[in-house]
């Protein structure tokens, strides 16, 4: 349409990816770092590093000061890079000097970032850097319509989380809203401390799929090979975050991308054992 | 004059259930969504609900202390050149404003069946009301506070502690309430199942910003009443401390739409408005995102919320509750500031010139009034202070801070028999 918009569109590279994925008969593997986290050419090193051992989408956290869904671990990687003086511009280069990757790159935030730039140049800067989407875990369907309007006039993917105490309106309006994928929570909490709650989430996934033809990928409490299999053979996709993270900011930052690369195998493997 | 006071806004600028003109709603995690759907449900049932009106009365009444007094403080009055009428909530159950809301949602929680409540508390006043009414209800209760906030409200955690709650010190941030309110978000969205999140201000997601103010209006309704009977008339403007703004929206809730009464909010400007350590959100800060709703709030060009700065702990909180925002917004509400040394001011002068040891959030109040009341207001314009606390649990924070020798060594040193020099 416009000669600005990328040749492809957020949601059709996420497809591309998750198509990948089901071809290979595995779940899709997307892997959550914090920008910028120890450091900036640590964090681009790191995510290389991801994508290289096998992840098929990499979602990237852009800092904020009030969490609120997050847990300890990605709660410190957000306060450390807080305090290193990055700013959002410095995360949006960060996606930027990503582009030449061929998975897709998410930026997952929180609301207060979007609106208080602009949902507008927001949009207009994501897509200019490469970016297929975003996660906002705090802005639900009902107050999404305005951001919603800009990510259409980009073509940038809305990712809508999905909880297995959402009402059956709210995932149909969910499943309605969502572009890209659908992520469902894995339990009811924040990210990085406790394990998936498996009944509730095998449920949540199927409420989900009798809704939309998306995939259907869930996140918040996946942290290891084992879990990750777990899940896979459910969903679509197994998205983690906190263990990388960990990963990523645990001791030497020279060797932080090895120590992602490790993980990410590891994780990978279980998304295929399925 | 007609008898009927007229609306000086057009009726509430609502546009969506939820919002205050573009101000409120619900920007919470989806785990939530559930949760605020029946907090809803139970808040309009029960206000359909005579049985619970009767009971929250009476609970007021004869546990809480209502209703409280309406006090013509007359030396404050010669001193500040305005006629100060206080609402004497300092006078309430457990020393502040709070209860009034506490024992609301509590009886909330119970018709929802959730065996255990969770708060934040700043200066540790919602805090123990939070506490007092889980003792009174047979609740579990866990209550987040700041480290900072612990260090400087000792008495309050103590307090809070011999009413059997937990208080849990916040490490992360700054350390100060809107850090222990990401903490109870978080323990909320863990615990949803069994836990009603019993805010303490006029803030967070619809519709906690609504039924607070429900349950703190009967200060102004009590005040409106008392006003008329003591003083005659109406007064020229009601006056209130605001960091979330419970106490605030709750004094402003039944004049909001009288003609000539003037609404006035004293948010805390800590060391001055623009030098980067205040707390004055209304005055300083931009539209944004923070706690669930759509406000005003102190962020930099990135979003990010910065650190807000106050002697007194209930104040030191960089968001404002959505409704002041947009009585902000269509000027029916004027918010200005005082500074930590006006609000020591106003502290002082309330304890030697009536005999109150205010908290530090209303004498914030108390200190606007002296330096500007009477230049804004005009000489002898009367005015109701609400007095939202009592300042029990300042005076080691006031000593330290304001460095005051009030020789309690002295007077340790004659008891044991030196005498006087």
């Amino acid at each position: 349409m416009s000669a600005l918009a990328p040749p492809v569109g957020g949601p059709a590279r996420i497809q591309a990816a998750f198509d990948r994925a089901r071809a290979e008969d595995r779940a899709a593997l997307i892997i959550y770092l914090t920008a910028c986290y120890p450091d900036a050419d640590t964090s681009r090193a790191c995510i290389e590093a991801a994508v290289e051992a096998g992840a098929d989408v990499v979602e990237i956290g852009v800092p904020f000061s009030d969490p609120m869904m997050d847990g300890p671990v990605i709660q410190a990687a957000n306060q450390h890079v807080l305090d290193a003086g990055y700013r959002v511009a410095d995360h949006l280069a960060l996606v930027r000097s990503l582009d030449h990757l061929d998975v897709p790159t998410l930026v997952m935030t929180y609301v207060t970032i979007a609106d208080t730039r602009g949902y507008a140049r927001f949009a207009d800067e994501l897509a200019d850097a490469g970016s297929a989407g975003v996660i906002l875990p705090d802005l639900p369907v009902p107050e999404a319509d305005a951001w919603l309007a800009e990510a259409r006039r980009r073509d940038l993917a809305t990712v809508f989380l999905a909880s297995s105490v959402s009402s059956d309106d709210r995932l149909d309006a969910i499943a309605a809203a969502s572009t890209g994928w659908v992520y469902a929570t894995g339990l009811l909490g924040v990210t990085g401390v406790k394990g998936v709650a498996t009944d509730e989430t095998r449920r949540l996934v199927e409420r989900v799929r009798a809704r939309t033809e998306l995939p259907v990928a869930v996140g918040i409490g996946v942290k290891d090979r084992a879990s990750a299999a777990e899940v896979a053979s459910y969903a679509d996709g197994v998205i983690v975050g906190s263990s990388v993270v960990r990963a990523a900011g645990e001791g030497d930052p020279a060797g932080a991308p090895d120590r992602v690369a490790a993980l990410v195998r590891e994780l990978r493997a279980g998304v295929a054992e399925r | 004059m007609s008898a009927t006071p007229q609306p000086t806004v057009p009726a509430r600028a609502d546009d969506r259930e939820g919002y205050f003109g573009r101000f409120g709603g619900q920007y919470v995690p989806e785990a939530l969504s559930g949760a605020l759907a029946q907090l809803t449900t139970a808040w309009r049932d029960a206000r359909a609900d005579p049985a619970f009106a009767g009971e929250l009365d009476a609970l007021l009444r004869d546990y809480g202390g209502r209703p409280t007094p309406l006090y013509h403080a007359r030396r404050l009055s010669e001193r500040t050149g305005v006629e100060v009428w206080c609402k004497r909530e300092d006078l309430a159950h457990t020393g502040s404003h709070k209860l009034n809301n506490v024992v609301g949602q509590a009886l909330l929680a119970r018709r929802m069946g959730k065996p255990r409540v969770i708060a934040e508390t700043g200066a540790g006043q919602h805090g123990v009301a939070t506490a007092t009414a889980a003792a009174l209800f047979g609740l579990d209760c866990t209550v987040y506070m700041g480290a900072e906030d612990v260090r400087r409200q000792r008495l309050n955690v103590v307090r809070m502690q011999l009413l059997g709650t937990e208080v849990v010190p916040v490490d992360s941030g700054t350390r100060t309430l809107k850090d222990a309110i990401n903490e109870a978000m978080r323990d909320w969205v863990t615990n949803v199942d069994d836990t009603h999140y019993l805010i303490g201000s006029a803030m967070g997601p619809h519709p906690f910003p609504t039924i607070v103010r429900e349950l703190q209006k009967v200060i102004s309704v009590e005040a409106r009443q008392q006003f008329a009977a003591q003083a005659g008339g109406q007064p020229d403007a009601v006056i209130a401390c605001v960091g979330g703004g419970s106490n605030a929206i709750g004094s402003f809730a039944d004049w909001i739409d009288v003609e000539g009464v003037r609404l006035i909010g004293v948010e805390a400007a800590g060391e001055g408005v623009g030098t980067g350590r205040s707390a004055a959100t209304l005055t300083e800060g931009r539209e944004a995102v923070l706690h669930g709703s759509r406000s005003v709030v102190l962020v930099d060009d990135d979003g990010q919320v910065q650190p807000a700065h106050s002697v007194s702990a209930g104040l030191d909180y960089p968001g404002v509750g959505p409704e002041h925002a947009w009585l902000a917004s269509t000027g029916r509400g004027e918010y200005v500031s005082a500074t930590d040394e006006e609000a020591l001011e106003g502290f002082l002068h309330t304890c030697e010139l009536e005999g109150i040891i205010p908290a530090l959030e209303p004498a914030h109040a108390v200190g606007w009034l002296l330096h500007h009341g009477a230049a804004v207001l005009g000489e002898g314009a009367r005015v109701v202070v609400t007095m939202s606390g009592r300042g029990d649990k300042d005076v080691d924070e006031v000593i330290e801070v304001a460095g005051w020798d009030l020789g309690v060594a002295r007077a340790f040193d004659r008891a044991a028999g030196e005498g006087p020099a």
